[in-house]
């Protein structure tokens, strides 16, 4: 992008496949493309979206990001150096910067072990010594969740779904990360508890100065917490864009889809809305449409989607957009990039 | 699904092959350990009444002499296309599967055996079908009735079938219905008719060590189906089941035992399996002449040809059982033959 | 404790002359008992529901909203619950019915949509058989006109193919396919009651709208009642003319849609619409969450159970925490029918919303 500070992370055309093997000798037939080619950075203290629908790639995204998985091709930096590759021994100094928070919170916090054992644990993986030991260092980090730091001799149990998913932001906190890479963090908790968690995260980032990647399904609750958001297709990113460009004028068909599928809790508004269907599941990740993945559930789709596969372009500042025919789109910047392309 | 069959059978045989190798090593190289020497060897096949040169001739001719890898190649070949022992005094040709000469009768190992085989079949799938139903009958209920009079009294039944050695439920029953004569139902231990001769006769000289033999496993089977039933019964679809309406008797048993079934074959499998390398207990208990009280046998009289021809025939009997294993999960599970 | 109130029904009368909706719950209560309790999953639940209407169920986990939809079905009776109340489905009384009579109206007369396909139908039978089995344990027909039956249903609801789909496993469908190969399979004996319990949450958000279309499409169909339960305010809005907001185990709010949408008065009520971030609206800078968690069901909290949390339990002079609050009749109501369960005077608690509430949802 053209921001001039560095960017804290950056991915270029990074690819995840996973390979499928058939047959007595296991050969490789085919693979799983879970992220095809995406790049994007994320800058110092902003908020950076993932949305998609299941097998978009996003959560192998997150996973690529941490490094829990080695990408098939493509760069990954942090803080200006390439992980791309590196070892799990020199990434070990890297997991203080770069923490991830789960899904579930009861299955991703070990039951046999306190509150002050799980918090306090990166400290004893990563030998960090604090000032007051770590029982402090610890109360403290509760305190900053909203918990309770009496409660440091507790186990997870004995705390309710939200309390728990706080346990697990608190984890992450520990060592004072940069980034935080939140896979679904308020999908499994009832709503009310959600705006809670919401409300806790953000109140996170401006105390501590946090850089966020939230990967989540819902797009509600995407657009209340991110600065910017990536919207996933079959292991691609089809739209880019700061968050009110990218709610209030959509520019792939597919985010508009998405946009118009959420149902809205406004009974007057269910009968004069105007809706787009799409039909049909997202197809296999193993055997993708060619060219625009997109082309089999698009209403706009021609001939040039089947055989083309668009760029991901940049058609409004910071608004970018892998689409032949894209909506909302300014006057002439359609021309600059499917017109030169279309075969004859 | 074709080339998940042959790759488990390439495996089954390859299984065979390391095992045959193991027990070969073990037996060849333990005596070797214990201070034989080639010619102490061949001495048990030509005879104490035999010269030294005759024993040390005796030795190079069967090979003792040759590196271990060449005599396992050679029993090995034994085993698939037969081999001809000469020890000196003369060649005896012994067919395949040939795994060699018992030490002490001088007879092949494996005519023996097969005769024996028949007995432990006879005894394996008796009890095998009494303990399944009876164990997995138990189990259900047990299940369904949970925390009631029957499922405390079976579970503790259970518990004492698992915890009972076989040679005191088999000596008691026994002296209950076999000797003991108010009760006396079944024939004295030791009376075994084969099936072709009289299947009446046959069944009356089983039915004790079935029984015997069955309640053992029947426990087990019932605390397994009863943890499998409990767990299945809690899954999502069985509430869709009752939802449809349908009768508890077919969401009990269509859909729950169905759905409990996996673990169970397992085991089954590899119980049955290992039984068919013989009961040893219950057979010597009930004095059956079966591949069970052959291996004890041939371990008191330290006869190393037959125990390796019992240890490789249980092998055998065990891989069969698991590649059936593997494909009757196919059957139970749909899932499993997309893989 | 709650005899009076009679949502969505007419003037009290005498109940045995009274005529019954076509549901009817009244005061159904479904506890049980545990080693650590009494749990009170539903405690004095009344509404009513007739045919061609549908009423959305809303609350959190533990509200006891889908121990309700598994008691109107009978799936309690094997002993280990204890219910009392009357539970009225077309003139028949269902709670004091015998276990096998209410196993032959269920899948038949009333059928049930359950959240998660996969793990709700069974993985080692094909999805024809599963529907043909739902259809012959209530319709005397050989195994082929079931089959037929079921590959018409598999094609109403929208699935390619369904002569051939029908011989597939549950796993070899895709998750909207499953959930329609689940519709279908409650949708074949023609109930006139459906349940859903959230029917789209495991589903992806195109997806979604798709089922939520098809069940729209459905219901007018047959002209079923449809109950949807769901946390889903969103899902909710889509589908209900009627919605009944259920926490602790009790009913606190209902009213048609637009009632509970355009004027909710119980404290709950606003916190679930505030929780919530909204696409239809200005995006707004913090959300306005409920404090605390939901009720365990084993300790209710005395009065109101919804005191620890609320915001407004100090303007009810104590009476929160000491007394549970009558359903009774909302000062919007226009036809009597909302109702709300709240100790705060209805004057102030329009106030509320209107002054308070409202303008912090919409703000930009």
């Amino acid at each position: 992008m053209s921001e001039s500070p560095e960017p804290l992370l950056s991915l270029t055309d990074v690819r995840k496949h996973f390979p499928i093997t058939k047959g007595l000798i296991k050969r490789q037939v085919g693979a799983v493309k879970a992220v095809d080619g995406i790049s994007f950075d994320v800058r110092r203290g902003e908020t950076l979206g993932l949305v998609g629908e299941s097998g978009c790639g996003k959560t192998t995204t997150g996973r690529l990001i941490t490094r829990l998985i080695e990408p098939t091709d493509g760069r990954i930096m942090f803080e200006g150096r390439d992980i791309t590759h590196m070892s799990q021994g020199d990434l070990r100094p890297l997991r203080r910067d770069m923490q991830m928070i789960f899904q579930d919170p009861y299955s991703s916090l070990n039951p046999r072990h306190t509150v002050g054992a799980i918090v306090g644990a990166p400290f004893r993986i990563q030998g960090v010594r604090t000032e007051h030991g770590t029982k402090k260092a610890v109360q403290e980090i509760l305190e900053l969740v909203g918990l309770n730091p009496e409660h440091y001799n507790r186990y997870p149990h004995e705390f309710s779904g939200g309390q728990r998913q706080r346990i697990g932001i608190a984890r992450t906190l520990a060592l004072k990360p940069k980034l935080i890479i939140a896979d679904e963090p308020v999908s499994a908790l009832d709503v009310s508890i959600q705006a809670q968690v919401v409300n806790l995260l953000e109140d996170l980032q401006n105390e501590l100065d946090l850089t966020y990647v939230v990967i989540a399904h819902d797009l509600s609750v995407v657009r209340h917490i991110s600065d910017r958001v990536a919207v996933m297709y079959l292991g691609k990113i089809v739209e880019i864009a700061d968050r009110k460009d990218l709610y209030e004028s959509p520019m792939h068909p597919y985010t508009t889809a998405l946009l118009s599928a959420v149902p809205i809790p406004d009974v007057r508004r269910r009968a004069g809305r105007e809706r787009i269907r799409l039909l049909g599941d997202v197809p296999s990740p193993i055997n993708p449409p060619p060219a625009c993945r997109f082309h089999t559930r698009c209403w706009k789709a021609q001939e040039v989607c089947r055989t083309v596969e668009p760029p991901l372009a940049e058609l409004a500042t910071g608004h970018r957009v892998a689409c032949h025919f894209p909506e909302n789109a300014p006057a002439g910047a359609v021309q600059d990039t499917s017109g030169t392309e279309v075969p004859a | 699904m074709v080339t998940y069959i042959i790759r488990r059978l390439i495996w089954g045989v390859v299984m065979l092959a390391i095992v045959s190798m193991i027990t070969f090593a073990i037996f060849f190289l333990v005596p070797r350990l214990a201070g034989a020497t080639s010619e102490s060897l061949a001495s048990r096949y030509v005879g104490r009444t035999a010269t030294a040169e005759q024993v040390t001739l005796a030795a190079e001719k069967l090979g003792f002499n040759d590196p271990l890898i060449v005599q396992y190649g050679r029993f090995a070949k034994g085993i698939v296309a037969g081999a001809d022992y000469d020890y000196g005094p003369g060649v005896e040709r012994c067919p395949a599967p040939c795994l060699g000469y018992s030490f002490l009768t001088r007879l092949p190992v494996w005519p023996d055996l097969l005769n024996r085989i028949p007995v432990t079949m006879s005894l394996a799938a008796g009890a095998a079908i009494i303990w399944l139903l009876s164990g997995v009958g138990t189990g259900v209920i047990s299940a369904l009735r949970r925390g009631s009079f029957f499922d405390r009294a079976a579970m503790s039944v259970a518990l004492a079938g698992v915890s009972l050695p076989i040679f005191f439920t088999g000596i008691v029953s026994l002296v209950l219905f076999s000797y003991g004569r108010p009760l006396a139902i079944t024939a004295p231990g030791g009376s075994y008719t084969p099936i072709n001769e009289n299947p009446a006769m046959w069944a009356y000289s089983l039915i004790l060590p079935w029984i015997t033999l069955a309640f053992l496993y029947a426990a087990g089977y019932a605390r397994l189906t009863r943890s499998g039933m409990l767990e299945t019964m809690n899954e999502d679809y069985i509430r869709t089941a009752r939802a449809k309406g349908l009768p508890e008797r077919v969401v009990v048993v269509k859909h729950g035992l169905r759905g409990a079934l996996t673990p169970i074959v397992t085991i089954f499998g590899l119980d049955v399996g290992l039984l068919m390398g013989g009961a040893v207990l219950t057979e010597s208990t009930f004095s059956l002449p079966g591949l069970g009280k052959y291996s004890i046998d041939a371990i008191v009289n330290q006869d190393l040809p037959k125990v390796m021809g019992v240890v490789l025939v249980t092998a055998f009997f065990v891989v069969l059982a698991n590649l059936l294993v593997d494909l009757l999960y196919a059957v139970v599970d749909p899932r499993v033959r997309l893989s | 404790m709650t005899g009076s109130a009679r949502p969505a029904g007419g003037a009290p009368v005498p109940s045995d002359e009274r005529r019954h909706g076509f549901l009817e719950l009244r005061d159904l209560r479904i506890h049980f008992p545990t080693d650590d309790g009494l749990v009170r999953s539903v405690d004095g639940l009344s509404f009513t529901l007739e045919r061609g209407r549908t009423l959305g169920i809303v609350g959190e986990s533990g509200s006891g909203k889908s121990v309700t939809s598994l008691g109107i079905l009978g799936l309690h009776k094997d002993g280990r619950a204890r219910i009392s109340g009357e539970i009225w489905l077309d003139g028949e009384e269902l709670v004091s019915a015998s276990a096998e009579h209410v196993r032959t109206l269920r899948g038949k007369k009333m059928a049930m949509i359950f959240q998660d396909p996969l793990s709700a139908m069974h993985p080692y039978y094909t999805v024809g058989a599963q529907i043909i089995e739902a259809y012959r344990i209530h319709h005397q027909v050989s195994k082929a006109v079931a089959r037929k039956h079921a590959v018409d249903l598999l094609g109403r609801v929208g699935i390619p193919q369904p002569d051939r789909r029908v011989d597939s496993y549950p796993h070899e469908f895709s998750g909207g396919m499953r959930q329609r190969a689940m519709i279908a399979m409650a949708l074949s004996c023609d109930p006139e009651l459906l349940i859903a319990d959230e029917p789209t949450t495991a589903l992806d958000v195109t997806v979604q709208a798709q089922i939520l279309d098809l069940m729209r499409d459905l219901q007018q169909e047959f002209d079923s009642a449809l109950i949807v339960i769901t946390h889903d305010l969103g899902v909710v809005a889509e589908l209900s003319d009627d919605i009944l907001v259920m926490y602790g185990g009790k009913c606190v709010e209902y009213g048609t849609a637009e009632d509970i949408f355009d004027r909710p008065e119980h404290p709950y009520t606003w916190g679930l619409l505030g929780s919530m971030p909204r696409l239809d609206r200005e995006r707004t800078e913090r959300l306005l969450p409920i404090k605390g968690s939901p009720p365990s069901l084993i300790n209710v909290p005395s009065g109101c159970a919804f005191h620890p949390r609320c915001g407004y339990e100090p303007r009810t002079g104590g009476l929160g925490s000491t007394e549970v609050p009558e359903l009774a009749a909302a000062d919007g109501g226009h036809d009597g029918g909302h109702l709300v369960r709240c100790h705060l005077p209805r004057e102030e608690r329009r106030a509320i919303w209107e002054n308070e509430i409202k303008p912090t949802l919409e703000s930009a």
